[in-house]
């Protein structure tokens, strides 16, 4: 199922929690909405859900205007932050819910719902569980419930809202996993909420990256790690350096100095973004200089935290050192960012 | 270090109090509910039994008294439904809508804790009685409120509405929405969702409210005694019934009325005992983790 969402705006009194955010999804496609909280994907997975509706723009689920069809009308498989799963039953009950309540015409015959739910059951691997209490589940095994429930009403879209977020690391990598497979397996259109930027890389087709009720950037992770389109995405999105410079004329001047840098950005004020292992160290000509004031050790790297532009008003800025580098505390060094943008 | 280690716990922690403490604050308890339960219960009780069961049995045969028993479990019937349906809609509103006055509709459910029950009784005197311009009317067309059935309906109404609404209100904040919209996300309609998923979530908390209410239903004084007028055999519930009779010095009768209303209480008591103990199982059970 296509969903095509069509200059979606959003306000809860007088704050607005989505601004204009238009989005093609293609029907199979895995796509991750990643932002800080406040960002408004919860919002927008809940618009598509039907559990908000828009203060103003459509949202289409494929050439059908679904904007103001109540959640029942919609049909999209829902698993929540928390689950929500039904305490007072047990998961085969919690997985046949949303069998047995539809109208006696639509719902099939008891026989027909059992099947039907053990296949699910089956599915998400929690046979032999079927007659437990939620209360008596791990997360992940709660998680894979409410997935099965979600399924079970053949939904046309699937919406996660942070599936992962109660989960221990562990259990989180491993149902990661899972649910790639899953969804590879089954091919429904899913929608997911993450805050957790590995997540998103690893898992979606195309990751939406948002900030205040913005689409900052859509793309595949390679776009988002790679090609970062905004200040937003480059800081938010992997470890980032920062340094503020002027843009003249192509060139890029850092505190009045030439770096021999350039850029097609406008002349003005502006910001240079780049990953701190995208440094070579320079012997002479223009470059960053400053002091190292500390040195962090990692596993495969060495970070430095320096002082840019040396003495008053210098920058804080951390880059990785290469290993081989001799290096110390309070010694000047000179380095150019290989890959950056200007912002 | 090492005598840390062999050092003997004997069970005790951080925010335990040393034993005599700990056996003053159960003496003292102890003393106050012998004093101010037991030895009361104990007196009513005595007083029957010392009686006999003959003076007993007498007190209940008579019609006044069955009438005052009739009267008391109809308003309790009537009027616990009642506050049943207003409680649930009460707590639903508070607890999973966002609305303007919202703390002051909570404030005005706890109203009747605060009121003293004459003024309870008053405020529909007030409104139905022979003074006013509904009153009467209402009279004529052979609806009386005050000093009849509806008026003793209402002021039982008016005191114990807080008591299911008070129930409910902290557990279904706690609970939120989430399972209500898990509920209609997979298809299910406003009243499926109210019966299978909402109702369940708080049934022992609205059992246990609804026998609160029943409890202070039964025993109303002050407001019901204003509204009701006091006619023998008519408009005498079970509470006012024993202070008639004491008031006529035919003390073994209202001792033994005040027995079978204690009873009444106890049996709630008992249930509420059970209910408490099939729900702390299941709090226990690591459903609510």
């Amino acid at each position: 199922m296509d969903i095509r969402i069509d200059k979606i705006r959003k306000e809860f009194g007088d704050f607005p929690a989505l601004h204009d955010v238009s989005l093609n999804i293609r029907s199979g496609e895995l796509i991750a909405l990643l932002g800080p909280s406040g960002s408004g994907k919860t919002t927008l997975l809940r618009l598509v859900a039907g559990l908000e509706y828009p203060s103003q723009g459509r949202i289409l689920f494929g050439e059908e205007d679904a904007s103001w069809k109540s959640v029942q009308e919609r049909n999209v498989g829902f698993v929540f932050q928390h689950y929500a799963l039904f305490k007072h039953m047990t998961v085969f009950d919690n997985v046949a819910f949303g069998l047995r309540v539809r109208g006696s015409k639509d719902r099939p015959p008891k026989a027909e719902i059992r099947r039907r739910v053990e296949e699910l059951i089956d599915m998400v691997q929690l046979s032999g569980m079927e007659n437990r209490y939620p209360g008596q589940l791990s997360g992940g095994q709660r998680q894979r419930v409410a997935l099965a429930r979600a399924m079970a009403i053949e939904p046309r879209v699937l919406l996660l809202d942070e599936p992962f977020g109660a989960l221990d690391a562990k259990v989180r990598k491993d149902l990661r996993k899972w649910l790639r497979e899953f969804h590879d397996r089954t091919g429904h259109t899913t929608l997911f909420v993450t805050h957790d930027q590995e997540e998103a890389l690893e898992l979606a087709d195309r990751v939406v990256v948002m900030s205040q009720g913005k689409i900052e950037q859509v793309g595949s992770a390679d776009d988002i790690y790679d090609r970062p389109q905004s200040d937003f995405v480059f800081s938010f999105v992997g470890d980032s350096a920062k340094l503020p410079v002027t843009a003249t004329n192509g060139e890029v001047l850092f505190k009045g100095a030439q770096t021999g840098l350039r850029t097609s950005a406008a002349n003005g004020e502006k910001h240079i973004f780049f990953r701190p292992r995208d440094i070579v160290l320079q012997e002479d000509g223009p470059a960053f200089e400053g002091r190292i004031l500390s040195m962090r050790r990692l596993a495969g790297a060495r970070i430095a935290e320096i002082d840019a532009g040396l003495g008053e008003g210098a920058e804080r800025v951390e880059i990785e050192l290469p290993l081989g580098v001799p290096a110390e505390q309070g010694n000047v060094i000179r380095f150019l960012p290989h890959r950056y943008a200007i912002f | 270090m090492a005598d840390q280690q062999t050092a003997p716990h004997r069970g005790r922690n951080a925010v335990s109090e040393p034993t005599f403490v700990r056996w003053l604050l159960i003496l003292i308890c102890a003393l106050f509910l012998a004093l101010f339960l037991v030895v009361p219960l104990g007196t009513v009780v005595g007083r029957v039994i010392m009686a006999g069961w003959g003076s007993f049995a007498e007190t209940l045969s008579e019609s006044d008294t069955q009438s005052a028993i009739r009267l008391t479990l109809a308003v309790a019937a009537l009027a616990v439904p009642f506050n049943l349906i207003f409680g649930i809609a009460a707590a639903w509103a508070i607890a999973k809508f966002e609305f303007k006055g919202k703390t002051f509709l909570t404030t005005l459910i706890d109203l009747p804790f605060s009121v003293s029950p004459v003024i309870s009784g008053l405020v529909y005197v007030l409104l139905f009685g022979a003074d006013t311009w509904l009153g009467p009317q209402l009279k004529a067309m052979g609806f009386p409120i005050i000093f009849a059935f509806p008026g003793i309906f209402l002021a039982t109404v008016f005191v114990t509405f807080p008591f299911i609404a008070r129930e409910l209100i902290p557990l279904m904040q706690a609970q939120g929405t989430a399972d209500e919209e898990a509920a209609i996300s997979l298809g299910a309609s406003g009243w499926q969702t109210f019966f299978r998923v909402t109702l369940p979530n708080i049934k022992w908390a609205l059992l246990y409210g609804v026998l609160l209410c029943n409890a202070r239903a039964m025993g109303e004084f002050g407001a019901v005694s204003v509204v009701s007028g006091h006619v023998r055999g008519k408009t005498e519930t079970m509470p006012l019934h024993i202070e008639a009779l004491y008031n006529d010095y035919a003390t073994d009768g209202a001792f033994a009325v005040a027995s079978l209303l204690a009873a009444l209480a106890l049996v709630t008591l008992i249930l509420r005992t059970l209910l408490e103990m099939k729900f702390g199982a299941e709090v226990g059970n690591g459903q609510h983790k």
